[in-house]
């Protein structure tokens, strides 16, 4: 099933004044939540904090007890070969197909010469069919 | 019990007035002669007692303002000597010099009254409890409704402002029926017994709110009746006039306002008497009160008055909704805006908190409001895009109703200023 193969990805509303990542992250450093990739989105006021860390759902817990606003959101996170036009092929394979990538983000896996892409896209199933149909591994939880 | 005294909540208006006349003829007389403040007052004005016959003539009487209290301060438009007072209240004075409220044995005994009338309406009674979160002590709030209480034979519990889990402790332990607060405290209870882990709606006996001593809006009256499963209730009254005083019936269509005891007038910005029904500024002139007595007390109050028999049987003019204050109101470019219109607006918005500030600044030669709101946790998005939308969304739906651009902020939630009495809501920076 791809819907389990569907990262959970942590939104973190922070507006835009100094220490706000700070204490986000220290939340997450003292329950031993260990971060994959983060990303931030700003306006200029305020910005949104995109987290995937080993335990979700003990994030979602603690953030929210921090007192931020926070929601989990799905994502995708593919495992892509570190080499000239892997990026490419995904993106074609979704554009072809009428799926519109809202944003992305990667980080290098533990495995050696691959790296995780997460990827927001307006129709997630059938993005994760599609790419997996591909030959594309799709990560569970972050490796 | 309907009603706490149907004799007089149910008298006809013809009656009614008649007996105002009769109070307002000895009120006039009393003021003249006990009250250097009135009598140099009205000697300005060439009135003589003999000039009050009738209701209305009680246009030729001056007005009286807050600036009167102060001027006088601390008990110079007192009609009593010292030892016929039992009680003094002031208010806070945050707006200047406090003033100073004083009461007799009798004028303690109609206010209780008049709250008795009101609390019943309210459908309240013996059995029930009454958690008074209203400040206790030189503010009205706490010690009117406290008395009101006892009254009806309710029972009371006399927690006052603040500690605000303990409001929610005890209110599930004691089996609290009604709370007495401003409207933006019982929000804020409510947030914090959702962080308690504690439902009202479903775990708590609560099903009454009186709420007051802020302008709210009806949006916001849907939403804590929604989000507590209660129903709430206006409540209105004035430390000058003693204190809460009047509240609304079953039908929640107006606030009754017991004119065996209360002369109330709707004036325009010409000091002239408007239409029935049409808004205006709320001027009381107080019939019963001893200690105290007010003649044409400009309240500052803006609402309007109906005069008609209230589908509950009861016969007194009715409040409609206080939009808010002559000082509250803000003047942005020109136009007035009232912060209950901007609360209106926010609370039909669903990804929009309870809590909201507006903050009035001048950029160069022009004012810029901006209205700050928390975003709720729902309404938050992983595309920023979305959240950007959302205060665009606001922005215009704002402009709709004022007439006049704000600008909106999305803040954290919990950030906003909350407060156990009346809440700051406007902050103007602007330099006069």
């Amino acid at each position: 099933m791809v819907q389990n193969k569907i990262l959970k990805q942590i939104t973190l509303f922070a507006e835009n004044k100094p220490g706000r990542l700070t204490s986000a992250t220290k939340i997450l450093s003292e329950n031993g939540i260990n971060i994959r990739a983060f990303t931030i989105a700003d306006t200029g006021e305020f910005g949104i904090i995109r987290f995937v860390v080993d335990d979700a759902d003990a994030a979602l817990r603690h953030l929210q007890r921090g007192g931020f606003t926070v929601s989990e959101t799905k994502v995708l996170g593919l495992e892509m070969s570190d080499k000239p036009g892997a990026l490419f092929e995904i993106s074609s394979a979704l554009s072809d197909n009428g799926i519109n990538v809202d944003y992305a983000y990667a980080y290098t896996s533990a495995a050696p010469g691959k790296a995780i892409l997460i990827l927001q896209a307006s129709d997630l199933i059938t993005a994760a069919k599609l790419l997996t149909e591909r030959g594309f591994q799709l990560v569970e939880s972050s490796p | 019990m309907e009603f706490w005294n149907p004799n007089i909540e149910r008298l006809p208006e013809e009656e009614l007035k008649q007996l105002q006349e009769r109070k307002l003829r000895r009120l006039v007389e009393n003021a003249f002669e006990y009250s250097s403040f009135y009598k140099e007052r009205f000697g300005s004005a060439g009135i003589s007692p003999h000039d009050i016959r009738s209701l209305e003539d009680l246009q030729k009487l001056p007005f009286t303002y807050k600036t009167d209290l102060r001027d006088t301060y601390p008990t110079g438009m007192f009609s009593v000597p010292q030892s016929q007072i039992v009680r003094f209240h002031v208010s806070s004075g945050t707006t200047g010099v406090p003033t100073v409220v004083g009461y007799t044995v009798n004028d303690i005994d109609v206010w209780s009254t008049c709250l008795a009338r009101s609390l019943t309406a309210c459908r309240l009674g013996r059995g029930d409890v009454v958690q008074v979160a209203y400040g206790y002590g030189l503010f009205t709030g706490g010690l009117g409704l406290h008395y009101g209480v006892e009254k009806i034979g309710a029972t009371v519990l006399p927690i006052g402002a603040g500690s605000t889990s303990r409001q929610v402790s005890l209110m599930k332990d004691l089996g609290t029926t009604a709370m007495a607060c401003t409207p933006s405290y019982l929000l804020h209870i409510g947030e914090v017994a959702e962080s308690m882990k504690v439902d009202i709606a479903s775990q708590t006996k609560l099903r009454v709110g009186i709420l007051g001593a802020e302008p709210w809006s009806l949006e916001s009256r849907k939403r804590i009746e929604q989000n507590l499963g209660i129903r709430a209730y206006d409540i209105y009254g004035t430390s000058e006039m003693s204190g809460p005083l009047f509240t609304e019936c079953s039908a929640q269509n107006g606030i009754h306002a017991w004119a065996d005891h209360f002369l109330l007038e709707i004036i325009d910005d010409h000091g002239r008497p408007v239409k029935q029904g049409k808004k205006g500024e709320l001027v009381v002139t107080t019939l019963s009160k001893e200690a105290l007595p007010l003649i044409r007390y400009r309240m500052g109050d803006i609402t309007s008055l109906v005069w008609e028999e209230c589908e509950c049987g009861r016969t007194h003019p009715k409040i409609m909704r206080v939009q808010g204050r002559v000082d509250d109101m803000i003047v942005i470019r020109g136009i007035n805006v009232f912060p209950s219109q901007i609360e209106s607006v926010l609370m039909q918005i669903p990804e929009v908190g309870d809590h909201f500030q507006i903050v009035v600044d001048r950029v160069g030669p022009l004012d810029v409001m901006t209205v700050k709101v928390e975003v709720t946790e729902s309404a938050l998005s992983d595309r920023i895009g979305a959240l950007m939308q959302l205060e665009e969304r606001i922005a215009k739906q704002l402009r709709e109703v004022l007439m006049v651009n704000a600008k909106v902020e999305l803040v954290e939630r919990g950030t906003l200023p909350r407060s156990s009495g009346k809440s700051q809501k406007v902050i103007d920076l602007r330099e006069v």
